[in-house]
């Protein structure tokens, strides 16, 4: 068993972890705006969904339980990393240049993700750990949350950071597994930036929309 | 003697270290009157002929054929390694990319795995232990096979050839934001990996590498393409691509361990 501790240990198992995981988040992220598009065609339709989606049972447990051990891989990994390239250069340059290669989104990953882990946990308190009654159903919690101007701030910038977050993060996962080729790359990059923006749009909008058509 | 080329006047700001393990600090450098046809060495070579007349110790350098293909020399220069030029080496930087009243600041390759010897001199041989680890084909030395008895097409061999170009300077780990060597290890696995010569070995070849590579205490690449960008042969980062590659298929597909 120590072949395994021995690639996933190394460098670039740690890449390889980072990237798969980041893969089915990506793929998560793909599924939650598919449902939250919902929201755009109002309180029944939304409600509708997320009954529907309840109505899974156990697949929605089992999901839950899967994304839950890939947060704690893709976060630990990550913090690992995170030291372990600190520490790789002990004493930093005077004088600090970028050769061209380096973006804002990718000199930003272990920040942004960060941020979207704290944000994840504040929008599991918001909408998951909260009783949901007929009365006060899944869309009337969201809608009153929108209403509250620091919740739709808070919401929109995180957005903004989960894009930024992707734009790297995309063809960064396909470089790691190693699918970096000259006809391929550039659309992955495209394809990249395209989803970023459909995450950043696709979600923040909302926490503008819901309250116009909630009142 | 008869022309007289242009000069300028710059002010360097030199990292000075005495040794290993020492407190360095950048060492502000008046240089007057220097010939805009001077390579970034030979500037050095000037200041430090002054300082030795002066009886002031020269900035210590690491360097040798100064035509950009023995891998010797680099400091980083303004932040970049090998300065701002794109493809080129320390000692192909020449004085007219300058202006006059530059301030320019020089320091050495800064990393964990690379411990400053003196001034801007790195020990380098980090990226030695690497070779040492799999960086190479065994064979039988016997009589010289038939030229073309192995096939190999031209798209690969010119592949190969790219990443063979590679002159272990160390500007990738310099230039990346986490001092990972994974361009420099990535180019010595490709150059042989792409070869038939070299399939033999891949498995055990890639395992070996990217262990020692770890060992030598480098950080971990996060694809911010800065080694691709520095690096003076252009070498590409579809290598890193290739050695993940090679080594997730020794990892899972083949007998290493």
């Amino acid at each position: 068993m120590n072949w395994i501790i021995n690639t996933f240990g190394t460098s670039i198992g740690k890449k390889f972890l980072m990237a798969l995981s980041g893969a089915c988040f990506i793929g998560f992220l793909l599924g939650h705006l598919g449902g939250n598009i919902t929201l755009y065609f109002g309180k029944d339709t939304f409600n509708s969904y997320a009954e529907h989606l309840h109505a899974l049972g156990i697949l929605v447990t089992m999901a839950e339980i899967s994304l839950l051990s890939l947060l704690v891989i893709h976060v630990l990994t990550g913090i690992i990393l995170f030291f372990q390239n600190l520490a790789a250069r002990p004493q930093r340059y005077v004088a600090n240049k970028r050769a061209g290669g380096r973006t804002w989104a990718s000199a930003t990953m272990p920040y942004t993700g960060v941020l979207i882990l704290s944000f994840v946990l504040l929008h599991l308190i918001n909408f998951h750990f909260v009783k949901k009654t007929p009365d006060n159903t899944i869309f009337d919690i969201v809608s009153k949350t929108f209403a509250q101007p620091g919740y739709m701030v808070i919401y929109i910038i995180a957005m903004i950071v989960v894009a930024l977050h992707v734009s790297h993060g995309f063809w960064s996962l396909f470089q790691t597994l190693g699918a970096n080729h000259p006809k391929y790359m550039p659309i992955i990059t495209k394809v990249g930036i395209v989803l970023s923006l459909v995450f950043g749009i696709g979600f923040g909008l909302l926490p503008i929309y819901v309250p116009l058509i909630a009142s | 003697m008869t022309t007289q080329g242009k000069t300028i006047n710059i002010t360097l700001k030199v990292w000075r270290q005495k040794g290993p393990g020492v407190k360095g600090k950048l060492e502000t450098i008046e240089a007057k009157n220097i010939s805009t046809d001077m390579s970034f060495l030979e500037m050095l070579d000037t200041i430090n002929e002054g300082r030795i007349v002066q009886g002031k110790e020269p900035i210590e350098f690491d360097n040798d054929c100064r035509e950009g293909i023995c891998g010797m020399c680099g400091a980083v220069v303004n932040g970049i390694p090998h300065g701002p030029e794109k493809a080129m080496t320390l000692c192909q930087l020449h004085m007219r990319k300058f202006k006059n009243e530059d301030i320019i600041v020089v320091e050495p390759w800064r990393a964990r795995a690379f411990p400053i010897i003196k001034d801007l001199v790195v020990d380098r041989s980090a990226l030695d232990k690497i070779i040492q680890s799999g960086g190479f084909v065994s064979m039988v030395a016997g009589g010289a096979p038939d030229a073309n008895a192995i096939p190999i097409s031209q798209n690969i061999a010119e592949k190969a050839m790219d990443a063979a170009a590679c002159i272990g300077c160390g500007a990738c780990v310099a230039a990346c934001p986490n001092a990972s060597a994974m361009l420099f290890v990535s180019a010595k696995i490709s150059q042989l990996a792409l070869l038939p010569q070299g399939k033999p070995e891949a498995a055990q070849r890639a395992w070996n590498m990217v262990h020692a590579m770890d060992d030598c205490g480098f950080g971990n690449c996060t694809n911010e393409k800065e080694c691709e960008a520095a690096c003076p042969k252009e070498i590409s980062i579809v290598n890193i691509a290739r050695m993940n590659r090679e080594f997730i298929k020794a990892g899972f597909a083949s007998h290493v361990m």
